[in-house]
C-alpha cells in the first residue's frame, strides 16, 4: 500500500494541473492577505475561494486522474495486490496531493500572515473538503463505467454542494419559517461537507456573532466544544462512507 | 444657549471664589469623622482641603454651600456597606477625591455621590471606584460633572448602577468624565437641555449610554466602545448627536446605536466602526443621519419599517456585512449622496455622482430579516449568487429604497 | 494448470462470454484467435481477476481463484494498451513493480536489456511512443518469472527487431515449461511460437486444437490459411445456428 501511495504522489506531484492549482491558491491568498489590514477580512475571502474552489477542482480532478489511470490500475491489479489496498492506495496518494497543495497554496501563507484558531480551522476545513471530494470522485469512479458520465457526475456533485444543497435549504428554511426547525436545520447542515467547513471557520471569526443574532442556538451548539467534535465527526463521515462504498462496489467492478 | 450662558458664569464663580464671598480656607486630615466634623463645622462658603489619607466615613451629608478639595486624592472609603456623599445644597464642589467601595443595595439606589434637589453643584475630577453607582443626579439643574474617572469592577448587571446617573433634571453637563465597568456608563432619564461631551464610556456591561424621556440634549465628542450593548436612546426628542464614535460594540444583542421612538433628531459626523448593528432604529421619525462614517459593520443600519421621514445623506458606508436591513417593504425615509463602497455603477458624464441607483438593501438580508434561521447560509455562494441576480432582476428587495445620487467616491467627513 | 468451466460473463443483454470451458497447461503456448468483441479480452481478464464472471469456475494450479489475489503472482501480465502515469519515469515504473512484489528476488531482465530499456530508464511516461511503452509493458511481464504469462496483443505496434526479440523470448519460456497465452490480431506473429489456438466468436468457444491438428484438417501450412479455411467452413453454422 505504502508503496503504491509513494509512487502516486511522485507522479502527482509533477502534475502540472496540481502544479497550477497550487499556484493559483497561492497567488490568491498571498494578494488576499496582503491587500486588506483587517485579518478577518482576508480569512473570510479565503474562506469563500476555498468553498468554492476546493470541492470542485478536488472531485473534477480526481476522478479525471482515476478513470485516466484505469489502465494502470488494472496492470498493478495484475500483480497480486488486493483490490482494497489498491483503491485506497491511490485514493490516498491523490487525497494526499491535493491536501499538500492545498496546505502550500492557502495554509502556509495564512500561517504567515494571520496565524490564529481561525486560520488554522480554515486549513483544517480546506483539508477535510479535499478529503471529502476525492473521496467522493473515488466513488463517483467506481460506480461509472464511462469517464464522460463520471465527469458529469463530478460536475454535478460539486455543484449539487456547492450551491443547490444551500438553496433547498433555503426553501426548506422559507416553506418551514412558522415552525421551531433550527433543531432539524442542525442536522440538515450535517448533510453538506461544505456547509460544515463553512460553518466551523465562521464560528471561530468574530462574525459568528452575526450567526448568533438571529439563531442563537447555531453558535450556541456549534461554538460549544461538543458542536466543534460533532462537526468534526460529521467531516470525518464524509469521508469514510464514500470510501466504504466505493470499496464494496470496487469488489464486483468489471475493469 | 441659556446653558451656555449658566455654565459660563457657574465656572467664572468657581474660578474667583474669594472674591465673590467671604469664606475661609480649613485644612482636614485623617481622623474619625474628621469630614463629617469639618462639614458640620463649616460656614457657607468656606473651603475645606481634604488632606491626603484613608477616610473611612460615610453618608456624609452636605446641606450648606461648601466646596470640598482633596489634595493627592484622599480615598473616602464607604466599606462596602454605606453611600458617599449626599449633597442637598445649592453651589456645593466636589473636587479630587477618591471615593470608593460604596455599598449595593437594592432597595435604595447607592451612589458615592448623590446630589438631590440642588443647583450649581460641580463634581470634578473624582475618582469613583468600585460604587454602585458614581455620580447620582436626582432632581437638579445646572450641575457640571466633569473629568471624573468612574470606574467598577463587578461582573453582575443585577448588582451595579451606573457610571452617571441622571433622573429628573435639566441644563446638566457631563463632560470628560471616564465611566467603565457600571451597568450603564451614562444614564438619563427624563432629563433635558443637557449637554453630554467628550466622555468615554468604555465596556459597561450593559449601555454606554442609556437615555430615555430626555428632550433637547446634545451629545458630542463622546466615545462608546466596548458596551455590552451599546447605547440605546429612546423616547425622546430634540436629540443631537454629533462627533461621537461608536466603536466595536459587538455581541449577539449589540448596537452602536439604538434608537427607539426618537423624533425630530440630528446624527452628525458620528463614527461607527465595527458595531454588530451600526444604527437600529425603531418608530423614529425625522431623524436626520448625516455626514457619519460606517465601516465594518455586521449591519450598518437597521431601519424597521416603523421609521419614517428620516434623511440619510451624504454617509461613507465601508466595509459592512449588510448595508441596510429593513423588515417591510415599504420605505418612507430617503437616501441620498452616499457612498456605499458595494456600489458598483457607473458614472459617465464624470460629475462624480453614479448614473443608476444604489440598492442598499441585499435580498438575503431581507431573507433573514424575515426568517432569522437563514442566517446559517451567512457567507455561502448562494447567498451571493442570490445578491448578484436580484441586482439584474429585483423581485425582493423594497424598490422605494435606494440611494438615487451614489457618490462615487468616499466623502471627506 | 489453468483450468475453467462453464465461464459466462454478460454485460447487460450482451453476452461476452458464454459458457466457456477450457483446461491450459504447462509448456503451451496458447493463442486466442477470434474478431472484435469475441470475448478474448474478457477471458483474460477473468482469468486475471480484473472481470468477475457471473458463472463458472476457474482454477489455477487446482486453486479457485474468486476473490483471491495470491495467485496472481504466477502470472505475468501485459496489457494491450499500456498507459502509466504521466510524470513517471521508466524507471520509476520499473522500480514501484519491485517495490510491490517483494515477494520476487531473481528478477528476469533479459528483456530489458535486449530491448534496450536502459537508454530511457529517466523518461517519463508521457514523453515515451506507443511502440516504446509496449516494450516497458513487456518487460515488466517478464520481470518476476512467472509460471503463467498472459499477453494481450504483445506484438503490435513493436518494430520487427523488437517483436523477434518478444517472440524468441516466449519461445525460451514456452520450453521452460511455461504457460503462455496470447492474443493477437496478426496472425503470422504467433504463427511460429504458438502451439494451440483457441477461436472464440460472439462469446462462444469455436474450437480448442492444437495448431498441428488444425494444420491436417485442412491441409494447409500457414496459420491465416488455416484460419480463413475453417472460417469458410464454420461461419455459416454460426450464422444458421444464431
Amino acid at each position: 500500500m505504502r508503496t503504491i501511495i509513494k509512487y502516486v504522489l511522485l507522479d502527482l506531484l509533477k502534475n502540472k494541473t496540481i502544479i497550477v492549482y497550487t499556484i493559483i491558491l497561492a497567488a490568491l491568498s498571498v494578494s488576499v492577505l496582503s491587500m486588506g489590514s483587517n485579518a478577518t477580512k482576508g480569512l473570510l475571502s479565503l474562506l469563500n475561494i476555498t468553498l468554492l474552489f476546493v470541492p470542485i477542482i478536488s472531485i473534477l480532478f480526481s476522478t479525471i486522474y482515476f478513470f485516466n489511470s484505469i489502465e494502470f490500475t488494472e496492470l498493478l491489479l495484475a500483480q497480486p495486490i488486493k483490490r482494497k489496498t489498491m483503491l485506497l492506495a491511490s485514493y490516498t496518494g491523490v487525497a494526499f496531493a491535493l491536501g499538500i497543495a492545498y496546505i502550500i497554496g492557502i495554509g502556509v501563507p495564512v500561517c504567515i500572515f494571520s496565524y490564529g484558531p481561525a486560520a488554522l480551522t480554515l486549513i483544517i476545513s480546506g483539508l477535510f473538503l479535499s478529503l471529502i471530494f476525492s473521496a467522493l470522485a473515488l466513488l463517483i469512479f467506481v460506480l461509472f463505467k464511462d469517464k464522460t458520465k463520471g465527469i458529469g457526475a463530478a460536475i454535478i456533485i460539486a455543484l449539487f454542494f456547492t450551491l443547490l444543497f444551500d438553496g433547498l435549504l433555503l426553501s426548506f428554511i422559507y416553506s418551514f419559517s412558522d415552525y421551531p426547525i433550527e433543531k432539524p436545520l442542525l442536522g440538515m447542515i450535517s448533510l453538506n461537507p461544505v456547509d460544515l467547513g463553512r460553518i466551523l471557520v465562521l464560528l471561530q471569526l468574530d462574525v459568528a456573532v452575526m450567526m448568533g443574532y438571529s439563531g442563537a442556538l447555531f453558535k450556541k451548539f456549534l461554538g460549544s466544544a461538543t458542536g466543534s467534535i460533532y462537526v468534526f465527526a460529521c467531516m470525518m463521515f464524509w469521508i469514510v462512507i464514500p470510501l466504504f462504498l466505493s470499496v464494496r462496489k470496487f469488489r464486483k467492478k468489471d475493469l | 444657549m441659556n446653558s451656555i450662558l449658566a455654565f459660563t458664569f457657574l465656572t467664572l464663580y468657581l474660578c474667583l471664589p474669594g472674591k465673590v464671598c467671604y469664606a475661609s480656607n480649613l485644612k482636614v486630615y485623617a481622623t474619625a469623622n474628621s469630614i463629617r466634623n469639618a462639614i458640620a463645622a463649616a460656614h457657607k462658603g468656606d473651603t475645606l482641603f481634604i488632606q491626603s489619607g484613608v477616610y473611612k466615613e460615610h453618608d456624609i451629608v452636605v446641606t450648606t454651600k461648601i466646596t470640598i478639595i482633596g489634595i493627592g486624592y484622599p480615598v473616602i472609603d464607604a466599606e462596602n456597606k454605606y453611600q458617599g456623599f449626599i449633597i442637598s445644597a445649592d453651589s456645593v464642589t466636589i473636587q479630587g477625591l477618591q471615593i470608593q467601595n460604596t455599598g449595593r443595595a437594592s432597595t435604595t439606589d447607592i451612589a458615592g455621590i448623590k446630589i438631590i434637589n440642588a443647583r450649581f453643584v460641580t463634581i470634578r475630577n473624582n475618582k469613583l471606584t468600585d460604587n454602585t453607582y458614581g455620580v447620582y443626579l436626582q432632581n437638579v439643574s445646572y450641575c457640571y460633572v466633569f473629568n471624573n474617572i468612574i470606574q467598577s469592577r463587578s461582573t453582575s448587571e443585577i448588582n451595579n448602577g451606573n457610571g452617571v446617573h441622571a433622573w429628573k433634571s435639566d441644563h446638566l453637563l457631563v463632560k470628560g468624565n471616564t465611566c467603565t465597568g457600571q451597568r450603564d456608563g451614562i444614564y438619563f432619564e427624563f432629563v433635558t437641555d443637557s449637554h453630554i461631551e467628550d466622555n468615554n464610556s468604555y465596556s459597561n456591561l450593559r449601555y454606554g449610554l442609556h437615555f430615555m424621556f430626555s428632550h433637547d440634549d446634545t451629545y458630542t465628542h463622546n466615545i462608546f466602545k466596548d458596551n455590552g450593548a451599546g447605547v440605546a436612546v429612546m423616547y425622546s426628542h430634540g436629540v443631537i448627536m454629533k462627533d461621537n464614535e461608536f466603536i466595536h460594540n459587538w455581541g449577539d444583542a449589540s448596537y452602536g446605536l439604538l434608537l427607539k421612538e426618537i423624533t425630530d433628531s440630528k446624527i452628525e459626523h458620528n463614527h461607527f466602526l465595527k458595531n454588530t448593528v451600526g444604527i437600529h432604529m425603531e418608530g423614529t421619525t425625522r431623524v436626520d443621519v448625516k455626514h457619519c462614517l460606517f465601516e465594518d459593520n455586521g449591519w450598518a443600519l437597521r431601519v424597521q419599517a416603523s421609521c419614517s421621514g428620516s434623511n440619510f445623506m451624504e454617509n461613507n458606508f465601508i466595509g459592512n456585512s449588510f448595508d441596510v436591513a429593513t423588515n417591510g417593504t415599504l420605505m418612507l425615509n430617503f437616501f441620498n449622496h452616499n457612498y456605499w463602497d458595494k456600489y458598483d455603477g457607473y458614472d459617465l458624464d464624470k460629475n462624480n455622482i453614479g448614473d443608476v441607483p444604489y440598492y442598499p438593501v441585499s435580498v438575503y438580508s431581507v431573507v433573514t430579516e424575515k426568517i432569522p434561521d437563514a442566517m446559517i447560509l451567512y457567507h455561502s455562494f448562494l447567498t451571493d449568487i442570490m445578491d448578484k441576480v436580484e441586482k439584474v432582476l429585483p423581485t425582493m428587495i423594497p424598490d422605494k429604497l435606494k440611494d438615487d445620487n451614489p457618490m462615487m467616491k468616499k466623502l471627506k467627513l | 494448470m489453468i483450468s475453467i468451466e462453464h465461464l459466462t460473463k454478460s454485460y447487460g443483454k450482451f453476452k461476452a462470454l458464454d459458457d466457456i470451458s477450457l483446461n491450459f497447461e504447462r509448456g503451451q503456448t496458447i493463442s486466442l484467435l477470434g474478431p472484435n468483441g469475441s470475448g478474448k479480452t474478457t477471458l483474460i481478464k477473468s482469468i486475471l481477476g480484473l472481470v468477475i464472471p457471473e458463472q463458472g469456475i476457474i482454477r489455477i494450479n487446482g486453486t479457485e481463484i474468486k476473490t483471491q489475489f495470491a495467485y496472481r503472482s504466477q502470472i505475468g501480465y501485459m496489457p494491450q494498451i499500456g498507459r502509466y502515469p504521466d510524470n513517471m519515469t521508466v524507471g520509476q515504473v520499473i522500480n514501484m513493480l519491485k517495490e510491490i512484489r517483494k515477494d520476487c528476488k531473481q528478477y528476469d531482465e533479459e528483456l530489458i536489456h535486449g530491448l534496450g530499456i536502459p537508454g530511457f530508464l529517466n523518461k517519463t511516461m508521457r514523453s515515451l511512443s506507443g511502440g516504446t511503452r509496449q516494450k516497458v509493458s513487456a518487460c515488466l511481464a517478464f520481470l518476476f518469472s512467472p509460471d503463467i504469462f498472459i499477453l494481450d496483443e504483445p506484438t503490435a505496434g513493436l518494430d520487427p527487431v523488437s517483436s523477434e526479440f518478444l517472440k524468441d523470448k516466449i519461445a525460451k519460456e514456452r520450453a521452460n515449461g511455461k504457460l503462455i497465452l496470447i492474443t493477437s490480431h496478426v496472425l503470422s506473429d504467433v504463427e511460429d511460437i504458438t502451439s494451440h489456438i483457441v477461436y472464440l466468436q460472439d462469446g462462444h468457444l469455436m474450437f480448442y486444437k492444437t495448431v498441428e491438428e488444425l494444420r491436417q484438417q485442412t491441409g494447409e501450412e500457414k496459420l491465416n490459411k488455416v484460419i480463413a479455411s475453417i472460417m469458410q467452413k464454420e461461419m455459416p453454422k454460426t450464422i444458421y445456428a444464431q
